[in-house]
């Protein structure tokens, strides 16, 4: 124990925040008159929005593709239960036996990138843990470790997740490439699904490399930049990207939404993809 | 919490004046540490000025012994903080033109530290977390004056020599605001960016000496604690971008050497300087 930080408290006081100890006396848990509570209530509608609908189309184990677009929550598809796509990413790695939506085997990556993400983090703490839920204003529990301790030291594997994003989007990057094709597989088209594809792949290559953890890999771990112009270049670039990490995260989750429920419709025979040429 | 009105403005007691002067509400906490509330006041603002002006005004006319702590009126020094309409903020650098007349102003001591009187906290917690970073350590081949740094070197550090210590970051931080008991395991922003910046110091040969900071900054200085909600960066009266660019990069380094099999397989085969 470090001398001199033992806590301060009046004897008979509980250990405690901003209303106890020898503080000053100030009962309320926050004096502030602004409208702190509007960040934190959106944050957590659009996020819980976007994991109720998410996880209707996970499960949903339909509609997900139309030749030649595939949903990106389906892709790659790795079970043999898959749609058959031609040239697409269906690689039948788990075999029959896999009974249930395909989606849940690659989802996971995705979500565990966006679930340890730092500014997921911050946003859904202060959303829907409340810890704090604005800043100086008093969060509701009685205890606080932190990430020191399981289950939130596990935070700590975000760069594990940041390495499986990577050929993810690459196979994104893929099924974008194959969206150049018409109806019949024919190359050297393009439709409105195109676009949306395109938007959402350069959104999620932009949001998985302003990524804290490739910033670190990239450069921020070194001591000698001048020693490293090259990694040092990266490492200014990917920083860039990274002061709009928070934009990019909310840009990329509604583009793959999105994106998906553009598939969706046209595979459920909403409407047909307008065709550019 | 009670509030109590005292009698008596100073509308008529207020520097300057002329149309654009007018009579602001505050509500000033006054007390020590065996009780206080808030009290109201109203005083006299004038155009151009800023909360510290007006806490000066209350103690010149109506208040004497209000005790605030203060110094530049610059935001350099780091002394007047406080926390106004709830939010930790230099004094001295809070426009009283952000409030709209009719607003009810609300300024009490920062509410993460001991109070003394009024205004006046013990930031003494600070200073022993201070006291608990061990210092630069300046490499065996080069004397002083033999220092030679790039400038890209140094950028990140540069970017924490500007904090003025005015505990704001502290004052804001959750982990120890909200749970006195974290204090002992917890050093707070300021001094994990301070960790960071030595860290990240081109010349810092402290683990020639066997100290490993990044180890230190988990097990010593709670680094897990910081669940990064970025409270700190927001009211940095300097806008040191103490999370994005000190406090994750140290978590980083954290998990170099701890959690990522990479990094320790990359290390066991090949090890070159970084």
């Amino acid at each position: 124990m470090a001398t001199g930080t033992e806590p301060h408290l009046k004897k008979g006081t509980a250990p405690g925040g901003v209303r106890h100890g020898t503080r000053a006396a100030i009962t309320a848990a926050h004096l502030r008159t602004d409208r702190w509570w509007l960040q934190p209530a959106a944050t957590a509608a659009g996020l819980f929005a976007f994991v109720v609908y998410s996880t209707w189309r996970a499960f949903a184990n339909a509609d997900y593709y139309e030749a030649p677009y595939v949903s990106p929550f389906y892709s790659p598809c790795i079970a043999e239960n898959c749609e058959p796509m031609k040239n697409g990413p269906n690689w039948e790695i788990f075999g029959s036996w896999w009974g249930l939506s395909p989606a849940l085997l690659i989802l996971i990556f995705p979500l565990g990138f966006r679930l340890t993400c730092y500014y997921y983090r911050k946003a859904y703490y202060r959303g829907f843990w409340a810890s704090p839920p604005a800043c100086a204003v008093a969060e509701p529990h009685a205890t606080y470790t932190g990430e020191t301790r399981f289950p939130l030291i596990l935070q700590n594997i975000h760069r594990y997740f940041f390495y499986a994003a990577v050929p993810v989007a690459g196979i994104l990057t893929y099924d974008t490439v194959l969206a150049f094709r018409d109806e019949h597989y024919a190359w050297g088209h393009m439709g409105l699904g195109t676009l949306v594809f395109l938007v959402n792949i350069v959104l999620i290559w932009a949001y998985t490399l302003s990524c804290h953890s490739c910033r670190h890999i990239v450069g921020g771990k070194l001591k000698h930049f001048s020693k490293h112009p090259v990694r040092y270049r990266m490492w200014r670039w990917v920083g860039w990207l990274n002061g709009r990490h928070m934009l990019l995260a909310w840009a990329s989750l509604i583009s793959v939404a999105l994106a998906d429920f553009y598939v969706y419709l046209i595979a459920s025979g909403a409407f047909d993809d307008p065709r550019l040429f | 919490m009670s509030t109590s009105t005292t009698s008596g403005t100073d509308s008529d007691s207020g520097t300057g004046g002329g149309g654009s002067a007018y009579d602001a509400r505050f509500r000033v906490w006054r007390g020590d540490v065996e009780g206080g509330d808030l009290k109201d006041f109203t005083v006299r603002v004038n155009e151009g000025e800023v909360v510290l002006d007006i806490i000066h005004r209350l103690q010149a006319t109506q208040a004497p012994d209000l005790a605030v702590r203060w110094n530049c009126k610059a935001g350099k020094c780091g002394s007047c903080s406080a926390e106004i309409n709830g939010r930790p903020r230099l004094m001295c650098m809070t426009r009283m033109s952000v409030f709209a007349r009719e607003d009810v102003i609300t300024v009490t001591p920062l509410r993460a530290f001991p109070v003394v009187r009024d205004l006046v906290t013990d930031v003494g917690f600070n200073y022993t977390k201070a006291r608990e970073v061990p210092a630069f350590v300046p490499p065996k081949d080069l004397g002083p004056g033999e220092y030679r740094m790039m400038q890209e070197d140094v950028d990140r550090s540069q970017e924490f020599r500007k904090c003025i210590e005015c505990f704001l970051c502290q004052d804001t931080c959750h982990v120890v605001r909200d749970h006195e008991e974290n204090k002992t395991a917890f050093a707070g922003p300021r001094f994990l960016m301070r960790v960071a910046e030595l860290d990240m110091h081109p010349l810092d040969a402290a683990a020639d000496t066997g100290l490993d900071r990044k180890a230190t900054a988990q097990e010593e200085h709670g680094l897990g604690y910081c669940n990064i909600t970025k409270c700190c960066t927001e009211v940095c009266p300097e806008g040191i971008h103490i999370t994005d660019n000190a406090l994750i990069p140290l978590k980083e380094r954290a998990v170099d050497r701890k959690y990522d099999p990479l990094v320790w397989l990359g290390n066991k085969i090949r090890r070159r300087p970084t």
